[in-house]
C-alpha cells in the first residue's frame, strides 16, 4: 500500500482536464504520476517529471490552480484542485 | 507577519528535532521552520507505515510534541542576516513571506542525493533513489513495477528493500563502489552492534535481490520513457529491462544558507566547534551539512546544538564521546562509497548537464579549458541558473571538473518577484505569481 500521511479515503483532482482519485493526503505529484502526465515541457521541448522528489530539483513544476512554478512534490492534494503541465 | 524566537530551527528532520527539543527543555523559545508540509525530514518523512515500525522517529516526534518547540511546516527559508538574527521565510500556502528575529540559529538543512549525468537521466522513469522512495511516501504507487536501484552508497539497499515492500519489482541493485571498498566498510562497522543490527535486517529485506558491485549505468535506454538501462562493469555491458531507474551517488550536505550567512564551509561541510558552533557565533550547525554521516550522528549533533544554543554547555558535553563515534561512521561511509572515475565520464556531449537550462555537457567541455571556475561557464552557458539554483548540475560538476559553487545570494529558492518588491512586515497577498526566474 502507498505509504501516505493519510486517515482513508481518496481526493480527486483534476491533471491536465482529466480526474484523478489520489489517496487523501497523497502529493500532487502523486496524480500527474498516476495520470502519466509530464510536469513541464523543458526549454528545449523534453517532458520532464520529478527527479527528487524533496523539493530541490524543480523538476516537478507544474501550473497549480493557475499559478505557474509551483513544485508539486511539496504541496498535498486537496478535493478539487486543478494540475496542468506547465508549458 | 513578524515572529522573535530565542532559537530558530531550520530543518525539522532529526538534527532539527533533536536540536528544537533540547533547547525547548531548556526552557527557550524555540521555532522549527521547514520547507516540507509534515515534519520529518527525508529519513522521516512522514509515511503512517513508516512511522509504525521506526521507533527513533516516534520517540523524536512524541518528546518534539512535547517540548513546547513550534514547527512551521511548509516555509522556506530564502534569505538570513546573522546580526541582529532574522531570516525570510517563504510560505508556499499563503504565498507570502513572514519574517522571523532570533538570538541563536541552528541550522539542520540536511543533505540531498548527488546525480550524475548519463544518457538518458533525463526522461521520466528516472528519479532519485531517496526521490523514488519519496514519492512512494507521497502516495505514488509501484506495485508491479520493474525498478533498478544504481549508483553509490547505503541508500540504495534500504530503498531497496521499502520500494520491494511497496509492490516494486527490484529488478537489481548496481553499487558502482568495489567489492574490497564495502568489505572494508563493514568490517568497520563490526564493533557497532546497533549498526550492524540494521545491515542484518535489511540483508533479509533483500532475500532475492542481486546486488552487484562494481557496476554501474552506462545509459539509460528508452525514447519517451524508460524501457530499461545498460549497466557494466568495465569490462562487459548489458541491458536489464524495467519500468523506472532509482539513482543517487550518495549525498551532498546541503550548505546553501550557511554561506548565505557567511559560515565557513569546507570541502566537507559546514565548519563547527565541539559546541556544533559555526564560525558564526550565534549560528550552530548540525546533522548532513556538517559531513555526511547518517541519521545517528544527525540526531546526537542536533541535540549538543540545541543545548549549546540554550547555555547548557555542560550537558551538551556529555554528548561529545557518542558524537564523535557517530562521525567516524561518516568517515568510513565516504570512504567505502568514493566514486570511481568512469561514473564521472558517462554523459556524451548532448547529455544534459544543467536540467533546469537544459545546458549540455559538450558544450561545457567545448570551452572547458576556458572555463576555469563555475562563475565562467555559468556567465556563458546559464548553467546552474535556473530555479534549482544549481542544486544538481552544481555537485555534478564539482565532481567532473572540481568547479565549486560558491555564489550563493538571495533569495535561496524562486520566489514571486512581488514578493519582493513588498516590505516582509506587511502581509501581502499575491494574485498573479511569477517567479524571479523565467516562467519556462
Amino acid at each position: 500500500m502507498p505509504d501516505v500521511h493519510s486517515s482513508g479515503g481518496s481526493v480527486t483532482v483534476r491533471v491536465n482536464d482529466e480526474r484523478v482519485e489520489v489517496p487523501r493526503g497523497a502529493m500532487l505529484i502523486t496524480a500527474l504520476l498516476k495520470a502519466g502526465a509530464a510536469c513541464r515541457v523543458s526549454v528545449s521541448g523534453e517532458e520532464r517529471t520529478a527527479l527528487c522528489g524533496m523539493g530541490i530539483c524543480f523538476e516537478c513544476r507544474a501550473r497549480v490552480d493557475g499559478v505557474p512554478q509551483q513544485r508539486t512534490c511539496q504541496i498535498v492534494c486537496r478535493d478539487g484542485m486543478t494540475v496542468d503541465t506547465q508549458r | 507577519m513578524s515572529h522573535a524566537y530565542d532559537i530558530v530551527v531550520v530543518g525539522a528532520g532529526p538534527a532539527g528535532l533533536a536540536a528544537a527539543t533540547a533547547a525547548a527543555a531548556a526552557g527557550r523559545k524555540v521555532a522549527v521552520l521547514d520547507d516540507n508540509p509534515h515534519l520529518g525530514g527525508q529519513i522521516w518523512r512522514a509515511g503512517a507505515g513508516k512511522s509504525a515500525r521506526d521507533g527513533a522517529r516516534e520517540r523524536a516526534v512524541t518528546a518534539f510534541g512535547a517540548s513546547g518547540a513550534e514547527l512551521f511546516a511548509g516555509y522556506q527559508v530564502v534569505d538570513a542576516v546573522a546580526s541582529p538574527g532574522a531570516l525570510q521565510a517563504w510560505v508556499t500556502a499563503q504565498q507570502r513571506l513572514e519574517r522571523f528575529r532570533f538570538e541563536s540559529l541552528v541550522l539542520a538543512t540536511g543533505a540531498r542525493e548527488r546525480f550524475l549525468p548519463f544518457p538518458g537521466w533525463t526522461l521520466p522513469g528516472v528519479f532519485g533513489a531517496g526521490g523514488l522512495q519519496a514519492l512512494v511516501r507521497g502516495g505514488y504507487d509501484l506495485r508491479g513495477k520493474r525498478v533498478v536501484v544504481a549508483g553509490t552508497g547505503p541508500l540504495l539497499p534500504a530503498v531497496a528493500a521499502h520500494l520491494k515492500q511497496d509492490g516494486a519489482e527490484i529488478v537489481m541493485i548496481a553499487e558502482q563502489a568495489k567489492m574490497r571498498q564495502l568489505v572494508r566498510f563493514t568490517a568497520s562497522i563490526l564493533w557497532r552492534p546497533g549498526k550492524m543490527r540494521e545491515g542484518l535486517q535489511l540483508r533479509a529485506d533483500l532475500h532475492g535481490i542481486p546486488y552487484r558491485t562494481g557496476c554501474w549505468v552506462a545509459a539509460v535506454e528508452g525514447d519517451e520513457c524508460v524501457t530499461g538501462v545498460r549497466l557494466t562493469d568495465g569490462s562487459r555491458a548489458w541491458v536489464e529491462r524495467c519500468d523506472m531507474l532509482a539513482t543517487g551517488f550518495h549525498l551532498v550536505p546541503n550548505t546553501e544558507l550557511a554561506s548565505l550567512l557567511g559560515c565557513r564551509v569546507t570541502d566537507t561541510g559546514v565548519e563547527v566547534n565541539a559546541e556544533q558552533q559555526t564560525s558564526v557565533t550565534s549560528i550552530y550547525c548540525a546533522g548532513e551539512p556538517t559531513g555526511v554521516a547518517g541519521v545517528g550522528a544527525a540526531t546526537v549533533q542536533g541535540e549538543i546544538a540545541g543545548l549549546a544554543a540554550a547555555g547548557q554547555a555542560a550537558a551538551a558535553a556529555q554528548l561529545y564521546k557518542r558524537r564523535d563515534a557517530e562521525a567516524s561512521f561518516g568517515r568510513a561511509l565516504t570512504r567505502a562509497f568514493a566514486l570511481r572515475p568512469e561514473v564521472l565520464t558517462l554523459g556524451e556531449p548532448d547529455t544534459i548537464v544543467c536540467r533546469c537550462e537544459d545546458v549540455r555537457l559538450g558544450e561545457l567541455q567545448r570551452r572547458a579549458m576556458r572555463y576555469r571556475n563555475w562563475t565562467d561557464a555559468k556567465l556563458q552557458t546559464r548553467c546552474g541558473m535556473g530555479p534549482c539554483q544549481g542544486r544538481v548540475c552544481g555537485p555534478a560538476l564539482e565532481a567532473m571538473f572540481g568547479w565549486r559553487n560558491v555564489s550563493v545570494r538571495p533569495p535561496l529558492f524562486p520566489i514571486p518577484v512581488v514578493a519582493l518588491c513588498s516590505p516582509p512586515s506587511q502581509e501581502i497577498e499575491v494574485s498573479i505569481p511569477e517567479t524571479q526566474e523565467n516562467s519556462r
